[in-house]
Order: C-alpha cells, then sequence, then structure tokens
C-alpha cells in the first residue's frame, strides 16, 4: 500500500528492471494498458507472483507503468502491510479501499494503531478480509476491537499477542466475530475466564487458541472452553496456572490434536494421574516442556491416555527413568521426542532405544548423564531418525558421532555445538557418511579445513553453522562454496581464520545465501562484502568487530542486498554516515541495526531514521551523535519498538520528549557498559569461555 | 384437644377446626374440598363473630360478596388459578341458591324489624340497657347469619380454588390475624362488659357461637358448598403479593426438616401474626407466648400451675427439669396454606420459637430491609440482609441473560448449561478498559455514558439525610425498584468509589429530578 509513496525514490536502474519484468510477460512496456488487459488475471497474477519473488520492490515500478497495471497490481495484492505513519485512519481506509482483494492486513510494523485507525475500517472497504495481525501494535483497546470485528464479517484469523493491556472488555468484543477460526491471546494478561468464557461462547468455530501467558485465565474458563468449542484442534496454555480440573475436560476435545502446556506450574503428577481415565485419540502433539511438578510418573500416566501422540516435548521437566522409557512403548507412532536439559539416571536413555522405534526426531540438547555407550545404542536402535541434537552433550566423544554417522546416514539435521571433547577426526565422519544433511551446528569444535573438505559432499546443506571454529580458513570454505549451491544460512561466528577469498567463494557459489553471520572474522574486509552484494536475497548481515570493513562496502550491500533487514555493524569503526546514506537510500526492508561504536554522527542517524519500517536500533558508545541529534532521529522514526541507548543519554534528553517517543510503542533500554574498543583475539576469548565451563 | 382449647384462644381455634374436620371426614373422607372447607368453617366462626368490630376489614369485601350471582361467579374466575381444576357450573345448583335467597331475604327482614323497633324505642324513651343490650346481641347475631349465609351463597357460584390462593391473600391472612386476637372478640363480639375475662369463657361461648353459626349454614346449605374465596387481592397491607414459592423454597432453613417426628407425638403450638413480630426473646414453653423480660415470663409461667411457683423454676428458666415431663413441642406457622401450618397436608412444624418468626419474616412478611449496596435485594430478616451485605457487590457474576450470580463458578455452570448465553461484564470493567486504553477518547465515555441514558448530578450527596437501614418503610418508600432498577448499572459505575469512601450510605442518590424517579412511597406504610 504505502510502497507507492516510495516509488519515486526508485532509481531509474529499478523502474528499468521492473519494466523489463513487464516485457517478460509477454507485453510491450510501453503501451501495456491494452494487452494487460486482455491477459486473464491468473495468469497475470502469475507473472506478478514471480516477479514479486525476484523482487518485492518491482511490483510498485509496475504498478506505475500504467492505469491498467495499477489495476492489476490492486486486484493482485493479497497482504497490508501498512508502515507505521501510514497507520492512521485516513491511510488505512484508502489502502483498503485500494486492495479490495486483500484479504490479510499485517500491522506488525506499526507500534501503535490507535482504536480511531482500526474504526476507519468498514465493511464495504474490506469485503475479503479475513486475518488480522495486531501482535506488534498497541493503543487499540476493546473500542478499537469492536470497530474491527464490526468491519470484517469475514475475519476468521486474529492475532492479538502480545496485547499486554487487553483484558476482558476486548476479549468480548472478539467473542463477536463468530467466523474467528484462529485467535491468539498471548499475553493478553488481563483476560480472565469471564473474556475466556465470552470467547468460548461466541465463537464456536474456533479451531487454534493461544492463551499462553494469559495469567487471569482459570481451570474454569478453560472448561468452558473445551465444553462450547468442540472444534479446537490446537490449543496453548503455556505459563498459565491451570491445574487438574480443566485437563478431563480438554480431553474430551474430540479433534485436538496439539496441546501446550509449557511452564504450567499446576500441572503435576497427581492432574496427571486423573488423566488414566480419559483418551484421546485425536491429539497428535503434547508440549510439556518445563512443567517443574511433573516426573516420570505423570509422564506415564499421560502417555497412556494418548495413544496416537506423535510429538512430545518433556524437556526440562523431569530426569528420564528406565521406566518412563518402558512406557513410550505405548505411543509406538512417536517421531519427536524432546528431552533438553533432562537428566538421563541409569539405563534412562537406553530404554528409549527400546522404546521408541519409530523415533524421526530426538533432541537431548544440554543433558546430563548422557555417555558414548547409551546414546551409541539408540542411534543403533533408531533406524528411522533424521534429526539428532546433542547440544552441549560434553561427555560424548568421537565413539558416539562414530555410532550416529554409521547407524543413521539419513540424518538430515545434526546439532551438535559445545560437543567439545569430538575430535576434528570425528567430525570428518559426518561428512564422509551423513551426505543428506541439510542442517548441520557444529559451532565450538575442533573442526579444520579437512572437515569442511568432508562436508562439502553435503550438497543439500541449507543450514551450516561453525562458529568458533578457530582452525577453518579459506581453504576449506572454499569447497563448500563450490559445492553447497542450496546453502542459505552459515555462521562463520569469531572463526577468525577465514579471509576475503572464503567469503567470496560462499557468495559466488551459494545464490540462494539468506543470512551470513561474520562477526569478529577480523581479517574481512569491504571485498567480502562486495561479493555478497551479489545475494539479492540476503536479508541478514552480521560483520560486528571487523574494523576493515568501510562504507563503501556497506553502499554495495545497500545496493545490492535489496531485501537486508537485521543489520550489525557494531565496532565497524570505519563506517560513517556515507554507509548510512546508502543504507536509508536503498535498504527500505531494514528492520533492525546496531551501530555501536561506528563513526556515524548526527547526519546518518537522521538519515537512517527515513527508514520506516526500522523497529531496532542500538546506538551505544557513538561519539559523533549528540542528545538533540539522537532526539531528532527519534522523533522521526516512527515505527522503532526498542531502542537501547547509553546511560548517559538519559539525563541529557528532555523527559517528555521521551514520553512522546515511548507512547508510540518504543521501548528503550539504557545500556552502561564501558567504552570498550580494543577487542581480545578469538583464540584468548575462547580460552576465557571454557575457562567459565571448567569452573 | 381439650387441654388444649383451655390453654389459650389459639388452641382453641385449632380444637375448632380440627372437629369440623372431623366432621366434614365423616362425610366424605379423603377430600380435598373438604379439609379446606372444614378450614374455612372455622374462619367463618371466627370472621362471623367480630364482624362488627372491623368493619374496615370487611367493608370492602362485602361489596363484592353482595354481587349477584353472575357477577360472583365472574370474579371468582378472576381469581381461579386454572379453571380445568374446578368446573364452577357443575357444583353450581339453582334451587339451592334460590332456597338461600329467600332465606336471606326472610332474614334480613327480621333484622330490619328488628332494628326498626330499636329506633323507634330509642327515639321515645330511653328504655333498659339490658333490653337494648339484648336486641343488640340478636341484631348482631342476625347480621352475623346472613352474612355467612350470603358468603356461602356467594361460594357456591364460585369455583374451588387451591389453599395457597387464599393463604396468599393478605387480606384474608390478615383478618384472620387479627379476629383471632383474644382481645378481638373477647371484649366486642360477646359483648362482654369487662375484658379482662378468663380466657375459658370467651371459648366457651365462641364454640356456641360456632355451632350455631354451623347449625345455621348445615340447615340452609348442606354444608358442602366450597370454601370462599376473598375475590378481592389488594385490600390491607397487601402492596405486594408474597409470590406462591416462598412457601416451599424457603422451608429448608427454617429447621425441622428431615425430622420424622409422629403426627401425634408432639404438641403443636401456633402463635399469632403479632405474637411472632412483636420482639420478643423469652418465649413461654407451654403456650407459646412470648416476653420481653424472663422475669415476666417467669411471672407468666406461675400461670401454668404450681411446679412453675417453686424457687428454682423461678430462678432461671428450667431445662432439664421440664423436658422430663413437658411433651415435645413443635410450632406451627398461622399462615393458613403455608407447608408449616398445620393444616397443611404435609405439614412439617417449626422446631422452635425462633425458627417460627423467621420462617414467618421470611415467606409471609414484607421484604422490608433493602440492601443499601446493590438496592434490589430485599429481605424481610435484618440477619439475613447482614449477610447478603458481606458479599453484595464484591463478586457479581453477570450472564448476559440478566442473572447475576455471587460465585464465579455458578456463572459458568449457567453459561455451560444454556446455549448462547455468555459470561457479560459488568459495566465499569468496559469503562475502565475504555479508559486505560485510549486515554484521548473521552466520547468513548460519553456515548456510554449517553447510551444508558443516566444523567449524574454533580452534587449528589447533597441534602440526602443519613437514613436508618432500620426504618424499612422509609426506604421501601425512597427505593422504588421499578424506577430504579433501570439505572443501576450506570449508577453503580460512578458512585461505588464515593459510596466506599463516604460514610453515607445513600450519599450516591442523585437528587436531579429526571434521572430516576424516587420519592413516591409506596403505599405500604
Amino acid at each position: 500500500m504505502a510502497m507507492a509513496a516510495h516509488a519515486c525514490l526508485l532509481p531509474p536502474k529499478r523502474r528499468r528492471d521492473a519494466a523489463a519484468a513487464v516485457s517478460a510477460a509477454g507485453s510491450a512496456s510501453s503501451s501495456a494498458a491494452a494487452p494487460i488487459d486482455e491477459l486473464a488475471d491468473e495468469l497475470l497474477f502469475l507473472v506478478l507472483d514471480k516477479v514479486a519473488a525476484a523482487d518485492p520492490w518491482a511490483l510498485k515500478a509496475f504498478a506505475l507503468a500504467s492505469r491498467a497495471c495499477r489495476a492489476a497490481e490492486s486486484r493482485h495484492r493479497r497482504v497490508l502491510r501498512p508502515y507505521p505513519h501510514r497507520a492512521g485512519a485516513l491511510h488505512l481506509r484508502s489502502a483498503l479501499s485500494r486492495y479490495p482483494s486483500a484479504s490479510r492486513l499485517d500491522l506488525t510494523l506499526c507500534p501503535r494503531v490507535p482504536d480511531a485507525a482500526l474504526a476507519a475500517l468498514s465493511p464495504s472497504s474490506t469485503p475479503s478480509l479475513r486475518a488480522v495481525d495486531l501482535s506488534r501494535s498497541r493503543g487499540f483497546g476493546a473500542r478499537g476491537l469492536r470497530a474491527l470485528v464490526d468491519a470484517c464479517p469475514a475475519l476468521s484469523n486474529l492475532d492479538l499477542s502480545n496485547g499486554v493491556g487487553l483484558g476482558d472488555a476486548a476479549a468480548a468484543e472478539v467473542a463477536r466475530a463468530r467466523g474467528l477460526a484462529r485467535l491468539s491471546l498471548a499475553r493478553c494478561k488481563p483476560v480472565t475466564d469471564m473474556g475466556l468464557g465470552c470467547v468460548a461462547v461466541g465463537c464456536p468455530g474456533l479451531r487454534d487458541l493461544s492463551l499462553n501467558w494469559c495469567l487471569g485465565i482459570t481451570d474454569m474458563g478453560v472448561q468452558l472452553l473445551a465444553l462450547k468449542c468442540k472444534k479446537l484442534t490446537a490449543l496453548h496454555l503455556s505459563y498459565t496456572l491451570i491445574s487438574k480440573d480443566c485437563l478431563p475436560a480438554i480431553m474430551k476435545l474430540p479433534s485436538l490434536e496439539v496441546l501446550s502446556l509449557v511452564g504450567c506450574v499446576g500441572i503435576d503428577d497427581d492432574a496427571l494421574a486423573s488423566l488414566e481415565k480419559e483418551c484421546t485419540k485425536s491429539l497428535q502433539v503434547l508440549d510439556m516442556s518445563n512443567c517443574q511438578n511433573v516426573t516420570d510418573v505423570g509422564v506415564s500416566s499421560v502417555v497412556k491416555a494418548m495413544p496416537n501422540l506423535l510429538e512430545l516435548n518433556l524437556s526440562y521437566c523431569c530426569n528420564v527413568t528406565p521406566s518412563m522409557g518402558r512406557c513410550f512403548q505405548t505411543i509406538p507412532k512417536l517421531q519427536t521426542l524432546k528431552l533438553d536439559g533432562c537428566k538421563f539416571l541409569a539405563d534412562g536413555l537406553k530404554s528409549i532405544g527400546f522404546s521408541c522405534l519409530s523415533l524421526r526426531e530426538l533432541s537431548l540438547s544440554k543433558c546430563s548423564g548422557v555417555t558414548d555407550t547409551d546414546l551409541s545404542f539408540v542411534v543403533s536402535r533408531l533406524k528411522n531418525l533424521l534429526k539428532l541434537d546433542i547440544t552441549c552433550n560434553r561427555n560424548i566423544t568421537d565413539v558416539s558421532l562414530s555410532a550416529i554417522t554409521s547407524s543413521c546416514p539419513c540424518l538430515i539435521s545434526l546439532r551438535m555445538e559445545s560437543c567439545t571433547h569430538v575430535s576434528s577426526e570425528g567430525l570428518r565422519l559426518i561428512g564422509k557418511r551423513c551426505c543428506h544433511l541439510e542442517e548441520l551446528d557444529i559451532t565450538d569444535s575442533d573442526l579444520d579445513d579437512e572437515g569442511l573438505k568432508a562436508l562439502s559432499r553435503c550438497s543439500k546443506l541449507t543450514s551450516l553453522k561453525i562458529g568458533i571454529c578457530m582452525r577453518i580458513s579459506d581453504e576449506g570454505l572454499i569447497h563448500i562454496g563450490k559445492s553447497c549451491s542450496e546453502l542459505r544460512d552459515i555462521d562463520l561466528y569469531r572463526s577468525d581464520g577465514i579471509g576475503d577469498e572464503g567469503v567470496t567463494q560462499i557468495a559466488q557459489g551459494c545464490p540462494m545465501l539468506e543470512s551470513i553471520n561474520l562477526s569478529y572474522c577480523t581479517e574481512i574486509t569491504d571485498l567480502s562484502l562486495v561479493s555478497l552484494s551479489k545475494c539479492a536475497k540476503l536479508n541478514t548481515l552480521e560483520i560486528r568487530g571487523c574494523p576493515s570493513v568501510s562504507f563503501s562496502g556497506l553502499a554495495e550491500i545497500a545496493t545490492g542486498c535489496r531485501l537486508l533487514s537485521k543489520l550489525d555493524i557494531k565496532k565497524c569503526f570505519a563506517i560513517n554516515d556515507v554507509g548510512m546514506l546508502f543504507l536509508s537510500q536503498f535498504s527500505h526492508s531494514l528492520r533492525q541495526i546496531n551501530l555501536s561504536y561506528c563513526s556515524v554522527t548526527d547526519i546518518g542517524l537522521l538519515s537512517l531514521s527515513s527508514i520506516c519500517g526500522l523497529q531496532n536500533m542500538t546506538i551505544v558508545h557513538l561519539a559523533g551523535v549528540t542528545p538533540n541529534g539522537l532526539m531528532a532521529a527519534l522523533m522521526v522514526s516512527g515505527g522503532l519498538t526498542k531502542v537501547k541507548l547509553h546511560a548517559a543519554f538519559r539525563s541529557m534528553m528532555p523527559p517528555h520528549m521521551v514520553k512522546v517517543v515511548e507512547a508510540r510503542g518504543c521501548v528503550f533500554q539504557w545500556i552502561d557498559k564501558p567504552f570498550q574498543v580494543e577487542q581480545e583475539r578469538c583464540d584468548i576469548w575462547k580460552q576465557q569461555s571454557q575457562d567459565v565451563l571448567v569452573r | 384437644m381439650e387441654s388444649g382449647m383451655r390453654r389459650s384462644s389459639e388452641t382453641s381455634v385449632k380444637a375448632l377446626s380440627s372437629m369440623a374436620s372431623e366432621a366434614s371426614r365423616n362425610t366424605d373422607p379423603g377430600q380435598q374440598g373438604l379439609r379446606f372447607n372444614s378450614t374455612d368453617q372455622s374462619y367463618f366462626a371466627r370472621a362471623g363473630q367480630s364482624i362488627p368490630v372491623f368493619p374496615p376489614f370487611f367493608g370492602p369485601q362485602s361489596s363484592s360478596f353482595c354481587l349477584p350471582d353472575g357477577s360472583g361467579a365472574k370474579v371468582g374466575g378472576q381469581f381461579e388459578p386454572n379453571p380445568s381444576l374446578n368446573n364452577p357450573i357443575s357444583d353450581w345448583d339453582p334451587q339451592a341458591m334460590l332456597s338461600n335467597l329467600s332465606f336471606l331475604e326472610q332474614k334480613i327482614k327480621q333484622v330490619k324489624d328488628v332494628v326498626q323497633s330499636m329506633s323507634n324505642r330509642g327515639s321515645q324513651v330511653v328504655g333498659g340497657s339490658g333490653e337494648l343490650a339484648a336486641k343488640q346481641q340478636l341484631v348482631t347475631a342476625d347480621l352475623t347469619c346472613i352474612i355467612i349465609q350470603l358468603i356461602s351463597t356467594a361460594g357456591s357460584m364460585l369455583p374451588s380454588m387451591k389453599s395457597p390462593l387464599l393463604s396468599s391473600n393478605p387480606a384474608v391472612r390478615q383478618l384472620s390475624n387479627t379476629l383471632g386476637s383474644p382481645m378481638g372478640f373477647g371484649s366486642i363480639a360477646n359483648q362482654r362488659p369487662s375484658i379482662n375475662k378468663e380466657q375459658t369463657i370467651p371459648d366457651i361461648t365462641k364454640t356456641s357461637d360456632y355451632e350455631e353459626l354451623m347449625n345455621t349454614i348445615n340447615t340452609t346449605h348442606d354444608g358442602k358448598d366450597d370454601l370462599i374465596k376473598c375475590p378481592n387481592p389488594c385490600v390491607g397491607e397487601g402492596s405486594d403479593p408474597i409470590p406462591f414459592e416462598d412457601h416451599d423454597v424457603k422451608e429448608s432453613d427454617d429447621g425441622g426438616e428431615g425430622e420424622n417426628l409422629p403426627p401425634g407425638s408432639y404438641v403443636v403450638l401456633q402463635l399469632e401474626k403479632e405474637e411472632i413480630l412483636a420482639p420478643h426473646t423469652h418465649f413461654c414453653v407451654i403456650c407459646g407466648k412470648g416476653f420481653k423480660r424472663d422475669a415476666n415470663l417467669r411471672m407468666h409461667m406461675r400461670g401454668h400451675g404450681d411446679e412453675y411457683k417453686t424457687p428454682a423454676a423461678l430462678a432461671k428458666p428450667m431445662k432439664d427439669s421440664s423436658s422430663d415431663h413437658t411433651p415435645v413441642t413443635r410450632y406451627s406457622c398461622p399462615f393458613v396454606g403455608c407447608k408449616r401450618n398445620k393444616e397443611h397436608r404435609k405439614f412439617q412444624p417449626l422446631k422452635t420459637i425462633l425458627c417460627v418468626k423467621n420462617h414467618y419474616k421470611r415467606s409471609h412478611c414484607d421484604k422490608s430491609y433493602t440492601c443499601s449496596r446493590c438496592n434490589t435485594k430485599k429481605f424481610s430478616v435484618i440477619a439475613d440482609l447482614k449477610t447478603h451485605e458481606k458479599h453484595c457487590g464484591r463478586d457479581k457474576w453477570l450472564c448476559s441473560c440478566g442473572t447475576t450470580f455471587s460465585r464465579k463458578d455458578k456463572l459458568f455452570g449457567h453459561v455451560a448449561l444454556f446455549q448462547g448465553h455468555t459470561p457479560a461484564l459488568p459495566m465499569d470493567d468496559i469503562k475502565g478498559t475504555c479508559v486505560s486504553d485510549q486515554p484521548e477518547g473521552s466520547e468513548v465515555m460519553d456515548d456510554m455514558v449517553g447510551s444508558t441514558g443516566y444523567n449524574f448530578p454533580g452534587s449528589a450527596s447533597d441534602g440526602i439525610p443519613n437514613l436508618d437501614m432500620k426504618v424499612a418503610d422509609d426506604v421501601r418508600g425512597y427505593f422504588s425498584p421499578l424506577s430504579f432498577d433501570p439505572c443501576f448499572g450506570a449508577l453503580d459505575d460512578f458512585t461505588r468509589p464515593g459510596f466506599d469512601i463516604s460514610e453515607n450510605p445513600f450519599s450516591f442518590l442523585p437528587s436531579g429530578p429526571g434521572s430516576c424517579s424516587f420519592g413516591q412511597p409506596s403505599g405500604d406504610s
């Protein structure tokens, strides 16, 4: 919607691109009106989909080409995501009238949506609006929701998460949307049973309901909900104060498939024991992580009541005993088992190997009591295992890794960050044996170039995390870049052995790259950024602590990676206002930026604040920034939700101005860290981190 | 039975009615109509004796009694709860009616003659006082007879009704209660010059009167006429009729529930309304008479026999010693038709005098204590009001249907049970949210206030005197529930904080004219 306003900012080159895209659709760009009219909407939309996938901004240029193009683009758009300064009543109304077929209104960029803006919606302008996302917005209340519900008769999906001010009155208004199928009231802490009761009665067709962190909800409300909303398939009750009384009612829901009970302190063995009489055939996913009062006894009663369970999460929940492992025999279909942070008693893990033969995903991160023998036995039994997470199991050695790689050659995901006892020889086995890997996390390991070379056999790799691997160098990375063309996410944090050559090879070999972390890779220069600027899909770039990077490299990134949304240039001392000017000119997708220690002044900050969607800024220790400039920048950018500033600014900024910014939905975080320019070398840093572990 | 007759007028009434019921049982046992008939006859007996004494009570009624036959039937039809129960036409015998009417005519003529002679003599000379008194008595008896006959004649036109309707009629109730007081008929009905007669004498005369009346009725009408309803429901105190369910619903808290004493194993005492409502705390275990002071009770007890004259008995109320020889005593509610009344088919006696007091007040009295917080709940027992006030307003759980619940689980059970009902938020909740969410949106408040149609005047607490809750009639007068209720929600919102701060329980009363129409006192007091 608001994008059209920015099209004038597009450089001529972009316009040509868009025009080329139009001509690619088979029509002449200059006199496109008639041919586009003749084209069937279905075909046209297919073309527009492709164009948008390549460059989301191209559609704006397309709409500017002619009236017919504009009309076509209006009909095509399904999602409206207004910028914060466009969240006003008038803008919203005109946008909705321009895009009549929009089915989803995404207000996540607008930290403040006043009631008046929602009141501007009318049934005539939003005939097809089905989904509204207000999860990141504040400022609206029951009155705005009333207008919203009145205006959207077809509303079926409403996200009110994080509405920490929304209470029963708001819930009562939501309850008037009878067609609601999906509703999130997560963190709407003032909502009580009364509001939930209204929703339960008012929205009988509810299928997916999230009540996480709704601390006002009790058993009574959930009981009523379970009685009235029989179509519920997913119910999220994490971190609520529910207890045993509502569980039988929940179990009677005929089509419930997903149930989250994360961190419910009221759920204990006693409560779960009462479930033994109930039996739900439909439930497939149960998340009971962080339920501190549950022990293996409670787990065994749960399992008996849910014979068709596919996924069970018991992370940080209880000790794993052999009896608990045996009780998993009653859920033979179990595919996913998460036991993160659990303590395994003797033979606990082995019993799982006996019981859960159909497991595809096993998560054992941060567990204690996992030994090489147990783990080897388990993986030898679980032939179907596809995903394994053994993060921070510091006891396991090459023995386990050998067993894993030989028993589960089909693994597609292996996460073993900080498995520090695994040697580089062991790590080579991964590449040699598990060539179907798509996701690999061997952060903080002894990986060397040989290992990387072996990993290059995993051609389907999409995510590779090899941070804090001091021994790797460009040589190994070149192998990855040459063979892993699917790579989307690579993490090279503090792998300071790499330089421009390796990064360049990655950038050239992985055109799909979306995220790269090169923090503290001190050898990196602008050359790396220049090569990365060819990765058009790049949205996350972290080059924290790369002192050789300058504004020119950033300028290349800004012009090349138009989708860049997250940028960390902390301690890139050579980046100055020019880099910011480029960002403000080209990186309209930027949402989050960390500028600490850069050489940016008021000018750069002000230009940055013209990026409408910018939500998150960290501006600590910027020598060139004055309180006035900072205040001006903060006042200009209306979409900020979180700003980290040095505590010294707190007293220097006029309090009423701070209040104004806060009233727009921005949260200030005052950092009081000492100014520290010099960085320790990566090997020293790693030694320090391991010293912490030993202590 | 004999002892009961001697004890007090109340027991004598009981005896009379049971005698009558025995008589009727001989003719047609088990018939409900006859049972009612018997109670009615006892009522007639008392009513007949005291007609000249209480013209205000009988006057308005008699006008309707004297209606022609057709209209009498019509009046009866109006008050018949279920017409299908009894067909008035089927019971009605024109022949008997005709004979009744001619009898009436005859009787009226007689009376007329006597009165004529009295007036003639009175205008000439003042005759002997004894003669005049005898004549007066004759006139009185004749008039009584006429009225009874009239009533029974008209009653033959009326359908027989359920007893509760009769008993729910305050006029009848009050009439019977008032007439039943010993002073009433002892002094006037029998034309005794001295009021302080021995109680046995009026009893006997009453019995004779009663028999005479019964004979009269039986000769003219074969005693099988259905009872008479009072067709005028709004006489006397009856400003708000007591709902029927009170009779059965509230029984459980009156005590005596589940106590299955065999019917003959205890003595039934029935206190009169005045006795019950009197602020007495000491009651005679034998006759039930109440006293304000224990000393007076002890003096009273001397009259019951020598055993109460011992120093021990006089020193303090006996407990253990008396329970040995005094029979088990249970109490009956004087309200005819009540389940706690001894005439009720499923009579359940009340255990103690306190039970009687509470039961009578709860079930048969006006609820004159209004809760000063919600202004909707009313109570007749002040302890109930105090209990309610402990909870009132604190947790008000409201359903969309308007039902309120004191507890949330009750509300949720209700909502779970009924389709379409949904928990409703109190108004202040909605407003509070709006205000907090949108500080600039003052029009929200305006809208809401406007929609309730309530204008809150500025100086609310000025000029309203601090009313004492115990002045029940005044309170009721100021808080006409009809005019107050619609504004309650809005009023409540605005005034709750002020109410809590202020000592004055009615400080939130609006003084503006037009906003809420208070101030017309109901004609109760």
